[in-house]
């Protein structure tokens, strides 16, 4: 089925395992059971689905989703066209069918009444009910239901609800270790590990000052981003500045004493 | 002395002598030395000017010590001004001395010098003038307006602070801080006298506002930041002034209450003011983390000075070794004392060497050529190389040092100084532990000492800046606000005036339902939903007819978003609340006799209200604080707490709300800028103080009635910009004049004050709808 293939990760993803979470994931999925991944923003949680995805030799379907984001965007919907009208499937629907791990990222993002849709898929049932189409739709058995969510920056509202949360097995991810990121940044991106080693301690104070003015650490996604431009050549203050500091932060106080980090480290 | 001058003379100098007429016999003393350099400095003219205006002086009555000053000051001060300053001078003098301010031309004199070499120009020296003068016509006392009378009180303290205050703020600065003084203090002689020897605390505070240089109060969340990022840990900061300790200057230090550091740093040597606090944080982090305390008993005081000096070293280098840019800044602000700078044989050399050791460990481009400098510095390397090393090891390697370079003039009193005192190290006062009285064995038997902590009575004075409309500043900490807990009464009491309005209870209750479902939110671009949203859907429509794939979200529904309503409630328990109801209302009582309940009083009548709104409020469901004040000066304003945000509408606070009673003054701005602090830290939408009050802000030492009402003001526009909504419910029926002013439209005067409490939560209800 080339529909399925479209979806397979087909080059391996680098990966550094912080712990014992690639075996942990293997059982689950084995038994498929539904997986939330938990951490911060840029810590690896996508990058660890799509690695277990390719380990698992299994397609990958992601949906971001969003506020806007409602019931049918999920299972899908009838289309007007010039004949009449016609069904098209949705990413969850499709992965129930083709039998590939779907991957809801940032669920708490949507809508609660559209979050309530995966509930049928995650318990014994297995199934997707099609209420418009009239159809119960019986998973296939390679499917896998993946969430993720961010529990730091969102409010008091946005919090997945109780009987959603006892559905899934779960995973805290965190920011690697000092040596880890460091080992992860320089194997990312190739640099040498003494610069990773300055911008994982860059990283290290701004994640000091998470709530002291600061919502999110520096994530390891910024680490790279910065280690990629001063592959490219870029003055290492400046890429750090341009990369790690002016995204995450408008108060003047903090940006002056992460440029001051900055100066600090680089000699 | 003056006898050999007597017995021999140089024609010249008798000619001079002359000239100034006849003298004073101390003049006599010095007149030689004065003349000799006088004329070194001056012009020809310059010195003829020069000896008339000093026999001007001779004579003006004040005895000799004004022409004393002004033989000796005079030379100097020309050089620095030049000669031609010499008539605005007089004529200066000449104002004074026509006043009755005569006396502070003494002390004018005194500092004439030391302000000239401050000011440097002419010009400035001339606004220095004008601005005392003006000082002067504004300070002199007088008795019926037509002549002044008394002596200015606070001129002779401000020439003796002059050089000083110029030393630390410019003369634009200096305007501002005279000005400051004479506004608040003209009619306080006393008070005066402090503000301008800089003895009180809103001096130094004004002072302190019109320096230049990086101050730590303006830098503290930065700084919290910067231990915090770059160190993983926190520590308040105490500051301390450097200006008025001039003979002990302090250095920072830590203890188990703080970091202390200098109130401002200025640049220096390239290096911000903010690096160098940086850098006395990074110093005293250092210590904190790789400094553990050893025993000083063993070591002779130079040995410790030895071994603070390697330790200082020893945690820069491993500060370094984590952040290799603080080395930049250390190289910036270490000295870098000249090897022969210092000569053995004359003064003591002990810190002129430890310097130069310091400095050579730390630039690995050091100058010096000292074999032993540079021997210890290599092996205070080979020892870091390899591994943290520790203060013992320092410690060790100083005596070493200490053993190698000794010399006998170490022991000198003199001790060079200079180019020696690293100004980010800390004193190092942790870095040692002493074998105290009671650590040996055989003192087993004496009791020690255990101080008891005084235990803490309330909590301490928050202070409140207060808004001067005069100059249109804030005058700095000028009110204290004491917060207690309301004391506590029968809760019953509270119960039964609720009992006592129960019809009205009733109908508010009516209102209170209407008013809990409310703001109807509308969310479009739904495909299922309440009703069809017709632009979309038409949208949709023609998508679809054009042949392009319609949007299917073409319904939209509602929803109903809570209320989001924090609310404080401040009541003025001044003393005019214990008036009964007609004497509030200015008048006598009708027919006092007949009219039932006329005898209570406004309080009462606050307090049934404040219930019932209470009561609604809690029934709705909203946050609610209340706190009462009064105030007695603005060294006492007190503000009650009778409930918080998470107290619950209990026995408790209707306990307090049954205890409350009315006594003392309004000062106001200072109660709402309190009750604001902890509204504003409330999570919600709208944020509302109300403000129930009898009367005009004022208090008892404040004679100008406009003060505190401008100041009020302020502090309403001030809450406007924190996002909270002032509202006044006014029972003073004549109180339109100035409620007005202070509160914009945000007010409401309840004239028919015994309808108070019907009138409160209604009031507070329309506000909220």
């Amino acid at each position: 089925m080339s529909n399925k293939d479209q979806y397979k990760v087909h080059k391996e993803p680098f990966y550094q395992a912080q712990g014992k979470e690639v075996a942990l994931y293997e059982a689950a999925y084995a038994a498929r059971l539904p997986v939330m991944v938990k951490g911060p923003t840029g810590c690896g949680k996508s990058r660890f689905v799509e690695y277990m995805a390719w380990k698992l030799g299994k397609p990958l379907i992601t949906v971001a989703c969003n506020e806007d984001m409602t019931a049918s965007d999920l299972v899908g919907r009838y289309l007007l066209d010039a004949n009449g009208t016609r069904w098209l499937d949705g990413p969850l629907t499709t992965a129930a069918r083709i039998g590939a791990i779907c991957y809801l990222d940032e669920i708490v993002e949507a809508r609660q009444d559209t979050t309530v849709v995966i509930h049928p898929l995650t318990d014994h049932r297995r199934t997707l009910p099609l209420d418009k189409k009239g159809e119960l739709l019986e998973a296939h058995p390679d499917f896998q239901l993946v969430i993720s969510y961010n529990p730091g920056y969102q409010n008091l509202m946005k919090d997945l609800k109780q009987s959603t949360k006892q559905r899934f097995t779960a995973f805290d991810f965190d920011y690697p270790g000092v040596k880890l990121e460091t080992g992860i940044v320089a194997k990312e991106t190739g640099t040498d590990e003494e610069m990773a080693a300055k911008l994982v301690k860059i990283g290290t104070t701004a994640r000091n000052l998470k709530g002291h003015g600061l919502d999110e650490g520096i994530s390891t996604r910024l680490l790279v981003y910065a280690a990629t431009l001063i592959k490219g050549g870029v003055e290492p203050r400046d890429a750090c500045r341009m990369a790690l500091v002016r995204p995450i932060t408008d108060d003047a106080d903090i940006r002056e004493t992460l440029d001051h980090a900055i100066d600090a480290t680089f000699d | 002395m003056a006898e050999a001058h007597t017995e021999y003379e140089h024609p010249l100098m008798k000619g001079y002598r002359e000239q100034l007429g006849f003298g004073f016999p101390q003049v006599a003393q010095v007149f030689e030395d004065c003349m000799a350099e006088a004329l070194s400095a001056l012009s020809r003219e310059g010195i003829d000017a020069y000896l008339e205006y000093a026999r001007f002086l001779c004579k003006m009555g004040r005895g000799a010590e004004p022409v004393l000053i002004f033989l000796e000051e005079w030379p100097s001060v020309a050089t620095t001004l030049g000669e031609s300053a010499l008539p605005a001078l007089k004529a200066f003098i000449h104002k004074m001395y026509k006043s009755p301010n005569g006396k502070a031309i003494v002390p004018f004199l005194q500092s004439l010098a030391a302000t000239a070499r401050r000011l440097h120009s002419q010009e400035q020296m001339q606004d220095y003038m004008d601005l005392t003068l003006d000082f002067m016509g504004r300070t002199t006392g007088s008795i019926h307006g037509i002549h002044t009378t008394f002596a200015s009180p606070g001129l002779p303290e401000f020439f003796q602070q002059t050089p000083f205050l110029l030393s630390q703020v410019s003369i634009a600065g200096l305007k501002n801080w005279v000005e400051y003084g004479i506004r608040n203090y003209h009619d306080h002689p006393d008070r005066q006298r402090d503000y301008f020897s800089l003895q009180s605390a809103d001096s130094r505070a004004m002072m302190q506002r019109e320096r230049s240089g990086t101050l730590l109060f303006d830098n503290e969340r930065k700084l919290d930041m910067y231990l915090r990022g770059l160190w993983n840990v926190s520590d308040h900061f105490v500051p301390y002034s450097l200006k008025f300790d001039e003979l002990r200057k302090p250095i920072p230090y830590y203890d188990k209450l703080g970091i202390r550091l200098p109130d401002v740093f200025d640049d220096r040597n390239g290096v911000t003011g903010i690096d160098r606090y940086r850098a006395v944080l990074a110093h005293v982090v250092g210590h904190k983390r790789w400094t553990t305390a050893i025993f000083a008993d063993n070591m002779s005081p130079f040995q410790r000075m030895s071994a603070e000096f390697l330790e200082d070293s020893r945690v820069e280098y491993l500060a370094m070794r984590q952040y290799p840019g603080l080395r930049r800044i250390f190289l910036a602000l270490h000295p870098v004392p000249a090897e022969d700078a210092c000569d053995p044989e004359q003064e003591s050399a002990v810190r002129h060497r430890l310097a130069m050791l310091s400095r050579a460990i730390l630039d690995a481009n050091h100058p010096y050529q000292n074999p032993d400098i540079i021997e210890f510095a290599q092996r205070f390397h080979a020892l870091m190389e390899q591994s943290e090393s520790s203060t013992q090891e320092m410690a060790d390697l100083a005596v070493a040092f200490g053993a190698r370079t000794r010399r006998q003039s170490d022991q000198l009193p003199k001790i060079h100084f200079q180019d020696t005192e690293i100004d980010y190290r800390d004193d190092n006062r942790q870095m040692w532990k002493f074998i105290e009285e009671g650590d040996e064995e055989e003192a087993f038997d004496q009791n020690r000492k255990v101080e008891l902590e005084e235990e803490i009575k309330g909590l301490p004075p928050r202070h409140y800046p207060e808004w001067d409309y005069n100059s249109q500043t804030y005058r700095p900490d000028w009110a204290s606000v004491y917060e207690a807990l309301h004391p506590k009464g029968n809760a019953a009491d509270i119960d039964r005036l609720l009992d006592k309005h129960s019809a009205l209870a009733k109908r508010l209750k009516r209102m209170l339902d209407l008013l809990k479902p409310q703001d109807k939110v509308r969310i479009r671009y739904q495909e299922e939903g309440s009703e069809l949203d017709l632009d979309v859907a038409l949208r949709s429509l023609i998508d679809f007819k054009g042949g392009a794939t319609p949007d299917p979200r073409i319904n939209m529904s509602h929803k109903t978003s809570g209320r989001n309503i924090a609310v404080m409630l401040l009541l003025d328990l001044s003393e005019s609340l214990n008036e009964s109801v007609f004497a509030g209302m200015g008048g006598k009582p009708p027919n006092s006799q007949k009219v039932a309940g006329s005898s209570q009083t406004i309080l009462e009548l606050s307090q049934e209200a404040v219930s019932l709104l209470a009561w609604a409020v809690d029934k709705l469901g909203d946050p609610f604080a209340i706190g009462g004040f009064h105030s007695d000066t603005r060294h006492d304003v007190r503000y009650l707490h009778i409930k918080g945000y998470s107290e619950q509408w209990n026995d408790e606070v209707k306990g307090r709300l049954a205890a409350m009673k009315a006594a003392y003054s309004t000062r106001m701005g200072a109660a709402m800028r309190h009750g604001a602090h902890y509204l504003e830290n409330q999570k919600a939408e709208k944020k509302l103080m109300l403000i129930l009050t009898d009367g005009e802000p004022s208090d008892v030492d404040t004679n100008d009635e406009r003060l505190l009402i401008e100041d009020t003001r302020q502090a309403v526009k001030e809450l406007d910009t924190k996002g909270i909504y002032t509202y006044c419910i006014s029972l003073d029926p004549k109180a339109d004049e100035y409620v007005r002013d202070i509160f914009g439209k945000q007010y409401t005067v309840i004239d028919n004050i015994q309808r108070l409490p019907e009138r409160l939560p209604e009031l507070f209800m329309a506000l909220t709808k």
